[in-house]
């Protein structure tokens, strides 16, 4: 191996172990006891212990933020990629004035930090009486989503041969047919990947859950999470904080390893001459 | 029976003005090639009869419709794309049979449509196969068949085998003139390829940056080209132009004078033409005479010889004119020789200064 070699595998481990040590810190936090024993620095887990996951399954909350959670993200994630794919196949495929403008737009509503929009967002959600609701959630987690997933929906469709659309149009497609029968089909990949995106965001977020709901009927994982309250106030529950995390963190992993199939390249292939 | 009138088109892209006043009257059933050099808005043509393409002013009727400001679906019109432009995720079968499902057809009626298409296109064995398992030649079939299957009235053609080799290319262009012959319904088709257009066509519609430089019969076209453009573009190699001037006029012919060299008198008139202009003389190199006897002849030394094997062309030069000469395939003439050149003056065009040819 020549020393370019060595370097370039020992940076690589510089980056798996900079990327990956959060992680593997969070699941030996949560196999930790309760208590003085947390601050000890410990690598690797001396006594490993699954109470923190039992504290946290046994939380009554648990069941019901957890569904929350899922039914908030599985929306957002719907709702997101239907008002995205009408939205960039008309940004994409016609000519019209402003497209640009509209375009740098979307881009730049994008470009505020949540925390700038979020009293902008508490009075809308409040006036449209859809507070402490499921409604509201997912209404604000789609406004934030929306306009990474068309840009990037966008730019996709305006890659697709011109001529498969044509086509559909002379076999007498009107802009539905061509859109759901023919676009939607090849943008599998692109589909797959934002809506992997905004349900990881969803699933995260917990700003505007702590803000927009105030009930465990409603509100979500990270808000659950946050809840937990140690022995006494002075003291925070690290193992069970990590513990809940790691178990969150499961059913986001269960989603990309089931999607990450149908990230297929090279599905337009055979289309038109390549 | 769709006859396609096309009255006084014009298209502007932005300020570029493609399609100018173009007129023309497409036969029900006949087979009409759209040639010219890139550019000059064959395809423009092409994409505004199927209804891709608005068009600024005029009309275009099929079957005596108005179809102006109909989408292309109630033009009863099918289109073959140089691309293919099939359904990558359908299969062959789901390719054929989409437009058929938009019509809502019973089932049966599909199957039928879609075999019977597949048995004319000998692609059945593959109806249950992806486009991208496919070689270029069976998409290109396929997506004939996609046409095919809806029994349009029209066939829209753009450079179809444009993109296949050349064996398949001369296979399809067979098969074609076939399936115009089985179908009998109107094909209007592009190309810049001037060997199908010859060898499909019933009419030939050369376009030259936007206007109708002439329509006619592939062998009118080839005869008697109205203009320098369409005796330019039609045969292969190219039609050579020979600067000369007219010496005399008579009643029925025109006596030229070839660069000082040769007098040759041809049998064609022009009203507009006086004793002393200069006009250019064009005849292919498949009539220029080599070493024979012959009208007018000049020597002129060979540069470059092409041997293909049924002839060999010759290019030759004389005082910075060059000269295309076609003579036959086992021809003894080396680089560097010395040939005589004949112009027979039956195959002879003269072309006035704007190009305009004299009949």
């Amino acid at each position: 191996m020549s020393w370019k070699k060595i370097s370039l595998v020992f940076l690589l481990l510089i980056i798996l172990v900079y990327t990956c040590f959060p992680f593997y810190w969070a699941i030996v936090s949560a196999l930790k006891k309760a208590g003085t024993g947390t601050f000890i620095v410990e690598y690797w887990p001396s006594e490993p212990v699954l109470k923190n996951f039992i504290y946290v399954l046994n939380r009554p909350a648990f069941g019901s933020t957890f569904f929350n959670s899922f039914l908030v993200s599985t929306l957002t994630v719907l709702f997101c990629l239907l008002i995205a794919l009408t939205a960039s196949y008309a940004l994409g495929r016609i000519q019209f004035k402003g497209r640009t403008v509209l375009l740098l737009g979307i881009l730049g509503t994008s470009m505020f930090p949540q925390v700038a929009i979020l009293s902008g967002m508490f009075e809308l959600v409040r006036s449209l009486g859809v507070y402490n609701t499921y409604q509201g959630l997912i209404m604000s987690y789609v406004v934030f989503s929306l306009p990474f997933t068309v840009w990037i929906l966008t730019a996709f469709i305006r890659d697709l041969p011109i001529e498969i659309e044509e086509a559909a149009m002379v076999d007498g497609a009107n802009s539905y047919v061509i859109l759901f029968k023919v676009f939607l089909p090849l943008m599998w990949p692109a589909m797959v990947t934002t809506g992997i995106l905004a349900f990881i965001g969803a699933w995260n977020e917990f700003l505007f859950a702590l803000t927009l709901t105030i009930s465990p009927e409603v509100t979500t994982l990270p808000v659950f999470m946050a809840s937990f309250r140690g022995e006494s106030e002075f003291e925070i529950p690290w193992p069970n904080i990590m513990a809940a995390s790691v178990l969150v963190t499961i059913p986001v992993l269960i989603v990309v390893l089931i999607f990450q199939n149908r990230i297929v390249k090279g599905l337009t292939a055979g289309a038109v001459k390549g | 029976m769709a006859d396609i009138n096309i009255n006084t088109v014009n298209k502007y892209f932005g300020d570029v003005h493609v399609i100018k006043d173009v007129s023309l009257d497409i036969k029900s059933q006949s087979f009409t090639v759209l040639v010219g050099p890139s550019g000059c808005g064959k395809s423009t043509m092409l994409r505004m009869i199927a209804g891709l393409e608005d068009i600024n002013s005029g009309t275009i009727s099929i079957d005596g419709q108005v179809v102006n400001d109909l989408p292309p679906k109630q033009r009863n019109i099918a289109m073959v794309f140089q691309s293919y432009a099939l359904y990558p995720h359908m299969t062959v079968f789901d390719n054929m049979a989409f437009g058929l499902k938009l019509e809502k057809r019973s089932k049966d009626e599909i199957n039928e449509r879609v075999n019977e298409a597949a048995r004319i296109l000998q692609i059945e064995d593959y109806l249950q196969r992806k486009p991208k398992q496919l070689s270029g030649g069976q998409r290109q079939r396929v997506a004939i068949g996609r046409a095919i299957t809806r029994k349009p009235k029209v066939f829209l053609f753009d450079e179809p085998l444009s993109n296949l080799d050349a064996a398949l290319r001369v296979q399809m262009r067979v098969e074609l003139a076939k399936l115009h012959n089985e179908l009998e319904a109107t094909m209007i088709y592009v190309t810049h390829d001037q060997t199908e257009a010859m060898t499909l066509a019933d009419d030939i519609v050369v376009l030259d940056t936007g206007i109708v430089s002439q329509k006619g019969s592939p062998l009118e076209l080839y005869d008697r080209p109205n203009n320098m453009f369409v005796g330019g573009f039609i045969g292969s190699p190219k039609m050579n132009f020979i600067s000369s001037k007219i010496l005399s006029k008579s009643s029925d012919a025109t006596e030229v004078d070839i660069m000082g060299m040769s007098k040759i008198s041809v049998s064609k008139m022009s009203a507009s033409s006086s004793e002393g202009d200069s006009v250019t003389l064009g005849i292919r190199p498949e009539h220029l005479v080599v070493n024979g006897d012959s009208d007018g002849s000049w020597e002129s030394k060979v540069f470059v010889v092409e041997k293909l094997g049924d002839v060999t062309y010759l290019y030759l030069e004389k005082d910075g004119e060059p000269l295309v000469a076609e003579t036959e395939g086992h021809s003894e003439i080396k680089v560097g020789d010395t040939v005589k050149v004949g112009f027979p003056a039956g195959r002879c065009q003269l072309f006035d200064s704007s190009g305009q040819a004299f009949k």
